[in-house]
């Protein structure tokens, strides 16, 4: 079990990082975007996130340092 | 070469010009304090593994239905790309150390020679770490080349950048024979993340089922807009806590 532990850490670590929120935040604005894929301003959802998730990233980094 | 395919080759060859510039460093360090022979060994095994990864993976990811692979790799690409363009604001800001390319050479070579003798024929030490180094950074420059080639189908595309940007580097290394400290890496970073984010994005959308005002041209909005942004931010984050010790300001930083 440990070597498999320590792969998917190793990826998890690869591409989410060290921030969480971030790859919880882009999961939950593709699902926003898929449901009102209909409208025609669905495609605003993801930049807005964007905006959103790199701010808030960034002041709490700025906040502990 | 269309206007997406221009901003595949530049991004994939930024990410793997600092991707190899770091190991670069790293072969460098065990090479000139133990052995070259080993060190080299080590960085042509990483390649190979990382070459079959391409190989394997590239034709796979295109077999994916296009909407499907857009919302994965878009997606993975979003979350790479934030993370990546976080600690780019975060060391353009002040607030977190830039990478010093002579710093982490000494740092390395002072481990090599700490690591104790070795006999004139081969060295495991020098295979091991210049292997886990060129392996570590590469994987980083696999990950942007598939993700990048396998969306627009164009993974030979995105290989050649990779390779031109590796062979750079190597004619570079092997011209100065010292770490190239010099280069703008937090510069180059700063652009890959805004590039990354960008068309992760513009294809996380559409994997999703949205439709671009404008289609492929709304990324001539998205990058510039998500680059403002990321200025912006790390002009903000300056403000709200103290730079580190000789921690650069946003100009010095980002400029090249």
């Amino acid at each position: 079990m440990k070597p498999l532990r320590a792969a998917a850490t190793g990826i998890w670590d690869f591409v989410v990082g060290d921030d969480w929120r971030i790859a919880i935040g882009v999961v939950a604005a593709l699902g926003l975007t898929a449901l009102l894929a209909e409208l025609s301003t669905a495609w605003l959802v993801m930049p807005v996130s964007v905006v959103c998730l790199l701010a808030f990233s960034v002041w709490r980094s700025a906040r502990r340092t | 070469m269309s206007g997406q395919e221009l901003g595949l080759a530049l991004s994939v060859f930024l990410a793997s010009l600092v991707e190899c510039i770091e190991a670069l460093t790293i072969v460098l360090a065990v090479g000139s304090t133990r052995s070259w022979r080993s060190a080299l060994a080590g960085t042509g095994a990483a390649a190979a593994a990382l070459a079959a990864v391409t190989a394997v993976l590239g034709p796979a990811l295109t077999a994916l239905p296009l909407s499907t692979l857009r919302l994965v790799v878009g997606g993975l690409l979003l979350i790479f790309g934030l993370q990546w363009l976080r600690k780019a604001i975060l060391r353009a800001a002040g607030l977190k150390a830039v990478r010093n390319e002579s710093d982490e050479f000494v740092e390395e070579a002072s481990a090599a020679t700490a690591a104790g003798a070795f006999g004139r024929g081969f060295d495991g030490y020098s295979f091991v770490i210049a292997m886990k180094g060129v392996l570590l950074e590469g994987l980083e420059v696999v990950f942007i080349v598939l993700t990048f080639g396998a969306n627009q189908n164009r993974v030979g595309l995105a290989a050649i950048a990779a390779i031109l940007a590796a062979s750079a580097v190597i004619i570079a290394g092997l011209l100065l024979h010292r770490p190239l400290a010099r280069a703008p890496e937090n510069a180059m970073k700063f652009a890959v993340g805004v590039m990354l984010t960008s068309f992760g994005t513009f294809w996380g959308a559409e994997g999703a089922g949205a439709a671009w005002p404008g289609g492929d041209a709304a990324l001539l909005a998205i990058v510039p807009f998500v680059l403002l942004i990321s200025l912006v931010l790390a002009a903000g984050a300056r403000r709200l806590a103290p730079p580190i010790d000789g921690g650069p300001g946003p100009v010095e930083a980002v400029a090249p």
